[in-house]
């Protein structure tokens, strides 16, 4: 067993360190990606561009909007002087959001009584506006608590779709958490998948096609050492890119990690071990490059939609709920997340960490079963 | 163990895919040290045969031996007791020519104290002294299939089973191979070797023809020479070619006609035209017509001779 695992072994990085451009392709499309998740796909709004009403023009109403404007979130461009420049803002496009603070604001704040603040958002870009008006509630719901008793927003649907205030109130929107700090670690979780199923699917897929896997087969190697010399190779590759993407996100974007790193190279082993057997299920599956493509498209999409990323899990529908049961990635987000943003431990983390080590043993198991050495 | 073995041994040996048959219910016995050629025009079943003899394909229907060794009851015994050159050839193209060595040693457990003299073995043979650090992408076809061949026997199987080791080789290169080849025979090594190259299956102890998966002769080069044609077969310069050939398949007492190059070799059964003659009937028929000579027949003469018969019965 140790000579032939050894000679596999010697054989994949020898092939890897003379594919010159290996490097670059394992090692730049991750960062681009990481990149582009951590900048763009960001739930954090900034700069809204918000118009002003303020009727009140009162100490009280004054106060509330250099609120506004010190969370660095909300533009004010345009301070109105009356309600119907506010509703060409928002019709032009020049406001996403209008803020229109009505007279009697400081009276009735005094008062204890409601105090009439409205919000109008333009919700075409209904995201955006979602968010806005999330931020909106928040430093309205504190400036509130700070001047008990009681101001309350009342949203309108004015002149353009409106969304009401309490749908702010999304499961997904998590205002404790810069959303960078909640992407980067599942970036790591999604680039690492991708790239570890399509390495191992082409790697065995190529020879294939090229015949030294007919010589390969043809010789008495066990199914075992092969399927051993091909993951070996690709599970350090994996490793190395958590280490890689995990560093960019803690130096570059300050993502903090609080939790214990061995937890998460154990979370991270187990979740490589499903993504290599995916790989291989794949490649017994293709007989040609183009058809392990167009499987690994297939079946990475799904698995990236149905993980709990970006779609939160809970808003499925029951019977896709259910397939999420089997996806690796979505076990792992959980654990990275968790180790990364929340430090916790083994204690709550393991039934994720058994799902995954179950699902690795099965698609493992599967694959080495698959993989005979014959040719029919 | 009684009797001697035969290397090799298939009965009714037969391959279906879907609903074609690949490999016909094929009866081979190859002797210990014995070298076979496998010879058949495309898609007739040459690689199906020898894949099933390596154990890399399940046969349909039939048995097989190789080695004294069930293909399907002993599979990994068998891995052990071969050496495979597949129609690809296939070598590490990215690794060295001493690593792809060092590689297929390792697979096929060379012991690390043989492998230095083994490998050196291998480089000589191949004629690749002082070249063992180049990157194999780097090599011509004639040093590759060389390497291959000598990938193929670091462990020393007593069974070689190359298809078509020889195709896209220069000559030359064709004709060092055929000496490895027996030099290899020399030693006892069974092979059974496949090829396109009907000057090669001269080199052969036997050859086995095959075609559309029937295997249709079985003999020594002498022998199918001999025993095939049942006629006299002469040749003859004539033009147009194509006008000669159409005339002379419908003329009595002609058997078979094809062309060699831009000669007709015409096989004559007797009761019809002679070989004399057969100039004036052409003449007669507006085909300019040299002198006809009686020819010894060349193995391309029988197999042309076989397959076209077997296609017209298989017409009727
Ligand atoms: N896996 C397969 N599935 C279906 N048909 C196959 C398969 N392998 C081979 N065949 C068919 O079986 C026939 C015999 O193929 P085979 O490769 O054995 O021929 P061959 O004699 O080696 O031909 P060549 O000289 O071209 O290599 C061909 O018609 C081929 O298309
Ligand atoms: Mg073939």
């Amino acid at each position: 067993m140790f000579d032939r695992l050894q000679a596999m072994l010697m054989k994949e990085f020898l092939e890897l360190r003379r594919d010159r451009w290996a490097m670059f392709r394992l090692v730049v499309p991750l960062l681009i990606q990481t990149l582009a998740f951590g900048y763009a796909a960001t739930f954090t709004v900034r700069h809204v561009a918000t118009a002003l009403l303020d009727l009140d023009n009162s100490q009280a109403s004054r106060g509330l909007i250099s609120r506004f404007v010190a969370t660095g979130r909300f533009n004010i461009v345009d301070v109105a002087t009356r309600a119907s420049e506010i509703t060409r803002d928002l019709d032009s496009g020049r406001a996403t959001a209008a803020i229109v603070i009505h007279a009697g604001f400081a009276r009735d704040l005094a008062n204890g009584q409601t105090a009439p603040l409205q919000v109008n958002v333009d919700g075409t870009n209904s995201n955006t506006a979602l968010i806005a008006l999330g931020y909106i509630s928040q430093i309205v719901s504190l400036y509130e608590s700070e001047h008990l008793p009681t101001i309350r927003p009342v949203s309108t649907m004015d002149a353009v779709p409106a969304v009401e205030l309490s749908l702010a109130e999304r499961p997904w929107f998590n205002p404790g958490i810069e959303d960078t700090w909640f992407f980067i670690p599942g970036i790591i979780g999604t680039i690492t998948l991708i790239q570890v199923v399509s390495l191992t699917a082409f790697a065995i897929v190529r020879e294939r096609e090229v015949g030294t896997l007919e010589q390969i087969m043809v010789s008495p190697i066990r199914p075992v050492e092969f399927i051993l010399g091909k993951t070996v190779p690709f599970f350090l590759i994996g490793l190395g890119d958590v280490a890689l993407v995990t560093a960019f996100g803690v130096l570059w974007f300050h993502v903090p990690f609080v939790g214990n790193p061995l937890i998460m190279l154990l979370g991270a082993s187990l979740f490589l071990l499903a993504a290599l057997g995916l790989g291989l299920l794949l490649s017994t599956l293709s007989r040609t490059q183009q058809q392990a493509f167009a499987l690994n498209f297939f079946l990475v999409n799904p698995l990236f939609i149905l993980s709990g990323f970006a779609f939160p899990i809970a808003a499925m529908p029951a019977w896709l709920r259910w397939l999420t049961v089997i996806n690796p990635l979505r076990y792992f987000l959980v654990v990275i997340r968790a180790v990364f943003l929340k430090g916790v431990g083994i204690t709550v983390l393991w039934p994720d960490l058994s799902a995954m080590a179950l699902l690795a043993l099965a698609l493992l198991g599967l694959s080495v079963l698959r993989f005979r050495k014959s040719l029919d | 163990m009684s009797a001697p073995q035969p290397a090799v041994l298939a009965e009714g040996l037969t391959k279906i895919f879907g609903k074609f048959i690949a490999v016909d219910h094929l009866d081979l016995t190859i002797a210990t040290g014995e070298v076979v050629g496998f010879i058949g025009p495309n898609g007739a079943g040459k690689s199906t045969t020898i894949r099933m003899l390596c154990a890399l394909l399940t046969p349909s229907a039939g048995r097989a031996f190789v080695a004294g060794f069930d293909v399907v009851g002993a599979a990994e015994e068998v891995r052990e007791h071969i050496g495979y050159m597949s129609q690809k050839f296939s070598l590490y193209e990215d690794l060295t020519v001493w690593e792809n060595l060092r590689f297929f040693a390792g697979i096929y457990r060379v012991p690390r104290a043989l492998f230095p003299e083994r490998g050196r073995f291998a480089v000589t043979m191949a004629g690749l002294e002082g070249r063992e650090d180049a990157l194999v992408r780097t090599l011509a076809g004639g040093w590759k299939q060389r390497l291959a061949l000598g990938c193929a026997i670091l462990h020393r199987p007593p069974v070689l089973f190359l298809d078509e080791p020889t195709s896209g080789v220069e000559p030359e290169a064709r004709r060092r191979f055929w000496e490895l080849i027996h030099r290899l025979a020399a030693e006892r090594v069974t092979i059974l070797v496949s090829t396109h190259y009907m000057e090669e299956a001269e080199y052969c102890n036997r050859i086995a023809l095959i075609d559309r998966g029937r295997l249709v002769a079985l003999g020594s080069p002498g022998e199918l020479r001999r025993r095939n044609l049942g006629g006299t077969l002469v040749a003859l310069e004539c033009t147009p070619l194509g006008a000669a050939r159409a005339l002379l398949r419908e003329a009595p007492g002609v058997a078979e006609a094809a062309i060699f190059g831009d000669r007709m070799h015409v096989l004559l059964e007797g009761g019809g035209l002679d070989a004399a003659g057969l100039g004036d009937w052409l003449a007669a028929r507006g085909v300019t017509a040299g002198k006809a000579q009686v020819i010894a027949p060349s193995l391309e003469d029988v197999f042309v001779r076989l397959v076209a018969g077997r296609r017209a019965e298989a017409k009727a």
